[in-house]
């Protein structure tokens, strides 16, 4: 079998993939841009000294985090188009699950972090004058994200390689269009080895970037 | 808004055979636990060796090691559950491949349950790994001092350590494993979330469906917790890991 394989389909099934490969990475780029945003946000109301707020917040975070993201993903798919009236093509779907799944995902992150900046940088904060949003955003935040970094980082990776799941409603990513490609050239083994091969170069480059990083900062601080 | 509820779904007959959706749900469940569990099994034992592995004084095993993990850990799920169904048989003895593509019982079991005890394993080798690390070097130290062989003190000094400091981390891995074994939908493995999406095409009850899958899933995902949470307490070495938390 193994003197079977043909990658010659490869080429021409490219300029497809290459389509597949650009909606992974957009979902990525939207999904780690609006949830490292909205973990924020989570992560500041579970800190905050008003219960119902940091009550709201851990009750939303748990919950995402004890579904599986497949679930999440039909829930939604489902969920929108009774709330929007229209139905959602599966693309969107997929553009809103992530954001709001990721969110759950970056809040534990961004709330360690939070944690990781010393109390004491905070009162200096307010005896110098600065309000509680002033402190934040210039003593506190910039703090937390430089510790947060390669854990946002890492997480990002992961976010990458469970796109691969917007399958379950036929969204059209790298996964998918590769799968296309295999049927329609009748060569599925080698596409599906090809697209492993993609992930595995994205992600053990960026791996290794942050193992990089990592070893900076550290050093740094 | 306007979704029609329907509680007593769950009691009606399926429109293609004689079973309730009630009976479809159970078995559902059973498969995922079955899934679960087994490759829980297989993630625990593999793990724990190529974990000890990365920190034996040998070049050439930390190298194996690290690749396995790499492996496992830059390829998604998905689709190392795909290479595992459609590409692996292909790649057998001739005999062999047509025995799995036609004939094997419960292909998708096996499958599912191989590939994500595989994928656990490389996780759980990365968690013993920094546990073995995490130890005083003059353990392992000591343990050589007295007479030991590097096999023995692993044995009876370093791994019964390690493997209590990891608990915590395994925890949140197991509780993974379930919620990962939902991607075994994909190559028709009949459990929760292939049977939600089933209901959902056969009833029309989308939520009721997908409720019944999310409880399932949570309550599984809670006793796994709670199983792991009496172990740590169990296997607490007094005055040591209590206060690393």
């Amino acid at each position: 079998m193994l003197g079977q394989l043909d990658f010659s389909i490869v080429g021409p099934g490219l300029p497809f993939i290459w389509i597949g490969l650009l909606f992974s990475l957009k979902l990525t780029l939207v999904a780690m841009s609006g949830g490292i945003v909205l973990g924020t946000l989570l992560a500041l109301a579970r800190t905050s000294s008003k219960v119902a707020a940091s009550r709201a917040a851990a009750a939303y975070v748990n919950t995402v985090r004890s579904i599986p993201l497949l679930m999440v993903i039909l829930w939604f798919f489902f969920l929108i188009p009774l709330f929007t009236g229209a139905p959602m093509g599966a693309e969107n779907s997929a553009l809103i699950t992530f954001t709001a799944f990721e969110a759950a995902y970056y809040s534990e992150i961004v709330r360690a972090g939070l944690n990781s900046v010393p109390q004491p940088q905070r009162f200096a904060a307010a005896a110098l004058g600065l309000t509680k949003i002033q402190a934040l955003a210039h003593v506190v935040l910039p703090q937390a994200f430089r510790n947060m970094l390669p854990v946002l980082l890492t997480q990002t990776i992961v976010l990458f390689q469970d796109t691969s799941l917007v399958y379950a409603i036929g969204a059209k990513d790298l996964l998918k269009a590769a799968e296309i490609t295999g049927k329609n050239y009748n060569r599925p083994v080698e596409m599906y080895l090809f697209v492993a091969l993609i992930y595995f170069s994205i992600c053990f480059c960026l791996s290794t970037l942050v193992k990089c990083l990592q070893k900076r900062i550290a050093i740094i601080r | 808004m306007n979704y029609h509820w329907n509680w007593g779904v769950y009691l009606e007959q399926v429109s293609s055979g004689d079973e309730r959706y009630l009976d479809w749900i159970v078995s559902a469940l059973g498969w995922t636990v079955a899934v679960s569990m087994t490759a829980w099994v297989i993630a625990l034992l593999l793990g724990g060796v190529v974990g000890t592995l990365r920190t034996a004084p040998n070049r050439w095993l930390v190298i194996a090691g690290n690749a396995w993990v790499e492996f496992f850990r830059n390829v998604p799920l998905l689709v190392q559950l795909f290479i595992w169904f459609f590409v692996v048989p292909e790649f057998l003895p001739a005999e062999l491949s047509r025995w799995v593509k036609q004939d094997m019982p419960a292909k998708e079991f096996f499958t599912a349950t191989i590939c994500l005890g595989l994928f656990t394993s490389a996780r759980v080798a990365e968690q013993v790994r920094s546990g073995i690390q995490s130890l005083p070097r003059g353990q392992k130290m000591a343990g050589l001092a007295m007479g030991f062989t590097l096999a023995q003190t692993y044995r009876y000094v370093i791994l019964p350590m390690a493997f209590r400091i990891v608990i915590p981390p395994l925890t949140s891995e197991f509780m993974n494993i379930i919620k990962n074994s939902a991607v075994a939908f994909a190559i028709g493995l009949m459990e929760l979330t292939f049977i939600s999406r089933q209901m959902i095409e056969e009833s029309g009850q989308v939520f009721e469906s997908l409720l019944a899958a999310t409880i399932l899933y949570t309550v599984c995902a809670f006793a796994a917790n709670r199983v792991m949470a009496f172990i740590e307490a169990r296997a607490r070495v007094p005055g040591y890991i209590a206060g690393a938390k």
